[in-house]
């Protein structure tokens, strides 16, 4: 029994204790993210956004959740039910899961794997499947339209995300992502790689399919692309999903450009303040960004968006891989050469 | 092995939680909310209109072409993830032969764009 208790239930305990720790925050930071985005997009329209339910309206994100889940869940009788629901499903978990090998401070991840980013890296690849599984199994238009769209725009700016990972890989010498963060204790990375920080921040508007990127559920034309069929909360865990990707597209653009955890220079005042609060300032101010960047530029034409993604960005970020590699093999700056 | 097991098992530990809290939104608001179907309700969303026809049908070749092309960059990516982690180790060989695997890709890609695959008009 005592064996039990060591070996299995206690250990099962503190993982999931840890978890749960990481959670809910997230998911309370998702919640706010809605309240934040309206409230500053109102600002930036000199509007008031919601400020009726609580003071502030600080209660608006519990107010959509409770009108969310006593809404009728719609399944047409067209659609695959099976399929119909895996989807919102498939997208939530997704967006949730990627944060196992996240390190929020230095030691703090669930899960120290030496492949975080080829996990990451996986794992955001995956998001496709539930747009497109969405698309298909609604058997609509609209729905069909918008997951197509959805699944090459996604596909498209993926190969450059990756060709940009590439270079801070090499700068790193690790795939670990705690090892990330701590090659950029002198420098972070955005400095002497800043165009593909660049890069790598539109294209986490495109994977997020958010503003000027949003084709996939472009009102004007596709309704609302593969979301036209789900009601209630199966549409709901697509919302709370998007929303956890742009938290954890911001986290991952932390971590491999803004130097996680880290303090932006290491002096007294500064680190003082622990380095998960860091961390959460930096993903606020690149979410901050996303929030800006939707109140300010018109939406691209999908012949546009294919044109960036890969006439600039993947000539560019293939370039870029070769220069850096380049210069860090010449100067051999590149980690563990010789001499 | 043993190690390695251990730091996987959260991440299983973590998916499990994260379907089960999916299943339990879904279901909430299934027993939560008000269930009355009927015919038209249920009909895709069309617009108005009836629906014509099967909205599976054939769809612009180009998608696929993106597809196929996003399968050769991508394994293209995965196959420079080893070799810019030991790039250090692998020093001015490692680094000429990849120069050359990739101009081999470039060749490629300049071909594939000046035949008009990147187009979309």
């Amino acid at each position: 029994m005592a064996e039990f208790w060591d070996g299995y239930a206690l250990p099962g305990l503190w993982i999931a204790a840890k978890i749960g720790a990481l959670l809910i925050p997230l998911l309370l930071s998702v919640a706010y993210l809605t309240w934040f985005e309206r409230k500053v997009m109102a600002a930036m329209q000199l509007r008031m956004g919601p400020n009726v339910v609580g003071p502030w309206g600080l209660w608006q994100p519990f107010a959509d959740a409770l009108k969310m889940v006593v809404k009728e869940t719609i399944i047409p009788t067209k659609a695959n039910p099976g399929l119909f629901l895996l989807a919102p499903m498939l997208t939530f978990m997704l967006a949730l899961i990627a944060w196992a090998v996240m390190p929020v401070g230095d030691g703090l991840v669930i899960s120290n794997v030496n492949v975080g980013v080829l996990y990451l890296f996986a794992i955001s690849s995956l998001g496709v499947y539930g747009i497109v599984i969405a698309g298909w199994a609604s058997n609509s238009r609209y729905a069909f339209l918008g997951a197509l769209r959805s699944a090459a725009q996604m596909v498209s700016y993926e190969v450059s995300m990756g060709f940009v990972i590439i270079c801070v890989l090499l700068c790193v010498g690790s795939l670990n992502l705690s090892d990330i963060v701590r090659a950029q204790e002198t420098v972070w990375f955005v400095f002497p790689l800043l165009p593909m920080a660049v890069v790598f921040f539109i294209s986490t508007l495109a994977e997020t399919n958010r503003h000027p990127f949003d084709l996939p559920e472009a009102e004007s034309e596709l309704v609302a692309g593969h979301l036209v069929e789900y009601s209630a909360m199966t549409f709901g865990l697509f919302f709370l999903g998007e929303y956890a990707n742009m938290i954890l597209m911001s986290g991952m653009t932390t971590i491999l450009f803004l130097g996680g955890w880290l303090p932006p220079i290491d002096i007294a005042p500064l680190n003082w303040i622990p380095g998960p609060i860091w961390f959460v300032l930096k993903i606020s101010a690149l979410l901050f960004v996303f929030v800006w960047v939707r109140a300010t530029f018109p939406r691209y034409r999908y012949d546009q968006l294919m044109r960036l993604g890969w006439k600039v960005f993947l000539p560019l970020s293939l370039f870029w891989v070769v220069l850096t590699a380049g210069v860090l093999v010449a100067f051999g700056w590149a980690p563990g050469a010789e001499g | 092995m043993q190690a390695l097991l251990a730091e996987y098992l959260p991440i299983l530990v973590f998916m499990a939680i994260a379907a089960g809290l999916a299943m339990a939104f879904i279901g909430a608001s299934w027993f939560a909310g008000r269930q009355k179907p009927d015919a038209e309700k249920l009909s895709p969303y069309e617009c108005g209109f009836d629906t014509f026809s099967d909205a599976r049908h054939e769809f612009d070749v180009r998608f696929y072409l993106v597809a196929i092309l996003f399968i050769i960059f991508d394994i293209e990516v995965a196959f420079l993830f080893p070799w810019a982690v030991t790039l250090g180790q692998l020093g001015m060989f490692g680094f000429w032969s990849m120069v050359a695997f990739l101009g081999v890709l470039t060749v490629g890609f300049v071909y594939e764009w000046k035949k008009g695959a990147l187009e979309w008009e």
